[in-house]
């Protein structure tokens, strides 16, 4: 495979030219093991289809989510700002995230903060990208293959993302099937509210068990999400189960690039 | 003598209504503690909102069970409910079934009372098993105390008993109406007290007007008992769920608001330069320790609550054994909005019983368990918020009080320093484009 070459805005700006679209990578992107690959992948996919994208790099700070869910407001806005000042700066009009954090954050909460763009999740990208032609998807990879989607609270019921994902699945050629739980009421993985960061609290099981036993529970041979921490929590949850032979935990966009040979 | 029933009747009519606009204007002052929050836009969405949820009650249907039991004891409540207009007029004017006049369309009325009556009495009961027989968990969880369960069971059988009353006032009617007894005129259809008829078989017409009149009284005192029962139960949600629902969030879920005193703050800290906004009044609390920091939506929420425990069902703390339970957060709104009442009733407006929403009713561990999934907002069959609540506290526990949880601290302290909330420096954020795949 060529090498990677992930343009920043930084770069763009000095030599003049604007992105189609800001990839905004998250910091569970840029420094957890698994979600690095993940934002390989997508950003394999955008180079693929010729998006003409572009990421802050260096200049890219937490959005602030974790501070704010956990109650604390004054962290939270400091991020906002400072982030929101770079994001204007460079006139950033398009954003694609594969964090729903991120998402929920720079799409819902930004706004009333002076930062105004456009945000998509990932999944609705490649949607795009697919119906548009920009990217292909052979048939054949996924034949036969069980997939069932973990739908992210922050996507789902904290946006009403549904479709995309799952007409990204519908696209593998693949069976698909739905967790007994899903859309509005699909269980949460565990992570959010700033929960990634802390033990739980007492309790009798933990819910990342709770939601893989969801998952397993229609035996699927791999479970799709479209979170960083859900991939986390759900792989755990899998190898807690001793099932991490039979069940692999994929993102979207890793799914989608092996359909396309990537 | 002879107007003795009509005197009584309007006396109790008066106490009543005096008696429950009372209550209901001690409530409405709790509710109005709270901050101020504007939820006066969009009216169009609104009173949609409000028909398809309260009226239409399409969240009750998606536990279809429960939720069609529901729409039957409702519907058979209001529409039952149309009789009172004419027992008011009877029952002050010493009328019998004035609304007679109507002729076929009264009969039609009273056949439809009594098929709707008979409904309610089979549905209550159902739900009275549900609760007390099979226990269904929900009813059973550690909020579910002796006093709300009950609540539930008391209003349950008040309704068997109404509607009981309902049907036996028809029968002994119907055989008055029968035998020609005076002021007994010929109204009404009844399908179903028809059954109960044979009941009253050879007895006296003089035992009979007695039980007709029995019947009668109690069911309008009953309802009358009822009306000022519900400021103090969970039933208050019969009337609280339309204005409730009215003044519900319409944002997408996962936007949570922004404090915009932090705002001006953190504005400044960021340009010395800027001019700070004229402060109004004493400084804000960030968050809330007590229910006068909560707005006034979330104490109304609290009000509107109807104990059913569809968010704890759906409530992954709750389900994996947390003692987060947000049907709790919602009683116990309701309870600290009671005693701070009380309070200002008691003892005037300044009074501090030395307690607080906060740690004496809702403790950090409850509030650290959340994970903000949104479930049991999108669950909640009168679209109460607990979450905004949970978030208003924590917003206490961290920003007034530094009370976070240590690892959160931790994870606070990486922001600040680098940036993410682990502790990688900003500079290799972009490490991950020259790793190999
Ligand atoms: S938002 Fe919090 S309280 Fe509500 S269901 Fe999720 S975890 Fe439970
Ligand atoms: S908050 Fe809503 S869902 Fe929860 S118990 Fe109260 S009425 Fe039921």
């Amino acid at each position: 495979m060529s090498q990677l070459v992930v343009p920043t805005m930084a770069e763009m700006t000095a030599k003049g030219e604007t992105p189609e679209v800001l990839f905004w990578v998250g910091c569970s992107g840029s420094f957890d093991d698994r979600a690095k690959k993940i934002t390989r992948t997508m950003a394999q996919l955008l180079t693929k289809a010729k998006v003409k994208f572009a990421v802050l790099g260096t200049e890219e700070a937490c959005t602030g989510d974790p501070a704010k869910r956990a109650g604390n407001e004054f962290l939270f806005q400091m991020q906002a700002f400072t982030n929101i000042q770079v994001l204007n700066a460079y006139n950033v009009k398009k954003v694609v995230t594969t964090c729903p954090h991120c998402f929920n954050t720079l799409k819902n909460e930004y706004p009333e903060l002076g930062g105004n763009y456009e945000v998509m999740h990932h999944t609705e990208l490649l949607q795009i990208l697919l119906n548009d032609g920009r990217l292909s998807v052979a048939g054949g990879k996924f034949k036969g293959k069980k997939i069932t989607y973990h739908d992210a609270c922050y996507l789902g019921r904290a946006n009403d993302v549904y479709e995309a994902p799952r007409d990204l699945i519908a696209k593998l050629d693949s069976e698909f099937v739905e967790m007994k739980r899903s859309r509005a009421k699909g269980l949460c993985c565990g992570a959010g509210g700033a929960q990634m960061w802390k033990e739980p609290e007492k309790g009798n099981k933990d819910i990342n068990i709770e939601r893989t036993e969801d998952a397993l529970e229609v035996s699927p041979d791999i479970i799709a999400t479209g979170c960083p921490y859900c991939n986390t929590m759900l792989t755990d949850g899998v190898k807690n189960k001793n099932k991490e032979g039979q069940v692999k935990v994929f993102d979207l966009a890793e799914l989608v690039a092996q359909a396309s040979d990537l | 003598m002879q107007y003795l029933p009509n005197v009584l009747f309007a006396v109790l009519l008066a106490v009543t209504a005096v008696l429950f606009a009372k209550q209901a204007s001690k409530i409405r002052r709790n509710i109005l503690l709270g901050r101020d929050l504007d939820r006066s836009d969009n009216p169009k969405l609104r009173w949609k909102t409000m028909f398809m949820v309260a009226l239409g009650q399409s969240k009750m249907v998606k536990r279809p069970v429960a939720g069609l039991l529901h729409i039957v004891v409702y519907a058979g409540f209001v529409i039952i409910n149309i009789e009172v207009i004419e027992i008011l007029i009877d029952g002050l004017f010493s009328t019998h079934r004035v609304l007679l006049f109507m002729g076929a369309f009264y009969d039609f009325l009273i056949g439809s009372f009594e098929i709707l009556a008979i409904l309610v009495l089979v549905a209550c009961l159902i739900f009275l098993i549900r609760r007390n027989v099979l226990k269904i968990k929900r009813f059973w969880s550690r909020e579910m105390t002796s006093w709300p369960r009950s609540d539930a069971n008391l209003i349950l059988i008040t309704e068997v008993l109404l509607m009981s009353a309902f049907l036996l006032m028809n029968a002994s009617d119907s055989i008055l109406q029968e035998r020609m007894v005076e002021h007994f005129s010929k109204a009404g259809a009844f399908p179903i007290s028809s059954f109960f008829v044979p009941l009253f078989d050879g007895m006296s017409t003089d035992s009979l007007i007695f039980m007709e009149r029995f019947c009668w009284w109690f069911h309008i005192v009953g309802i009358f008992a009822f009306i000022n029962y519900l400021p103090i139960s969970k039933h208050f949600h019969i009337i609280l769920a339309f204005p409730n629902v009215y003044y519900s969030n319409l944002e997408k879920l996962g936007r949570f608001s922004n404090i915009g005193a932090v705002t001006n703050e953190v504005k400044l800290m960021m340009d010395p330069t800027a001019t700070p906004p004229p402060a109004d009044g004493a400084p804000q609390t960030f968050g809330a320790k007590d229910i006068q920091d909560l707005t006034w939506k979330s104490i109304m929420d609290g009000y509107t609550c109807t104990e059913c425990g569809r968010c704890s069902a759906v409530c992954p703390a709750n389900q994996t054994g947390k003692l987060l339970s947000p049907r709790k957060i919602m009683m116990d709104v309701r309870d600290r909005a009671e005693e701070v009442g009380k309070n200002i009733d008691k003892h005037g407006k300044d009074f501090n019983d030395g307690k607080m929403l906060v740690n004496d009713y809702i403790t950090a561990e409850e509030l650290w368990a959340c994970t903000t999934c949104n479930a049991c907002t999108d669950a909640c069959p009168v679209n109460n918020d607990p979450l905004a609540v949970i978030v208003e506290l924590r917003r206490y526990l961290v920003m007034e009080k530094s009370e976070a949880p240590k690892e959160l601290n931790n994870m606070f302290t990486n922001i600040e320093n680098n940036g993410a909330p682990w502790q990688f420096p900003m500079s290799d954020r972009l490490n991950w484009a020259k790793e190999e795949q």
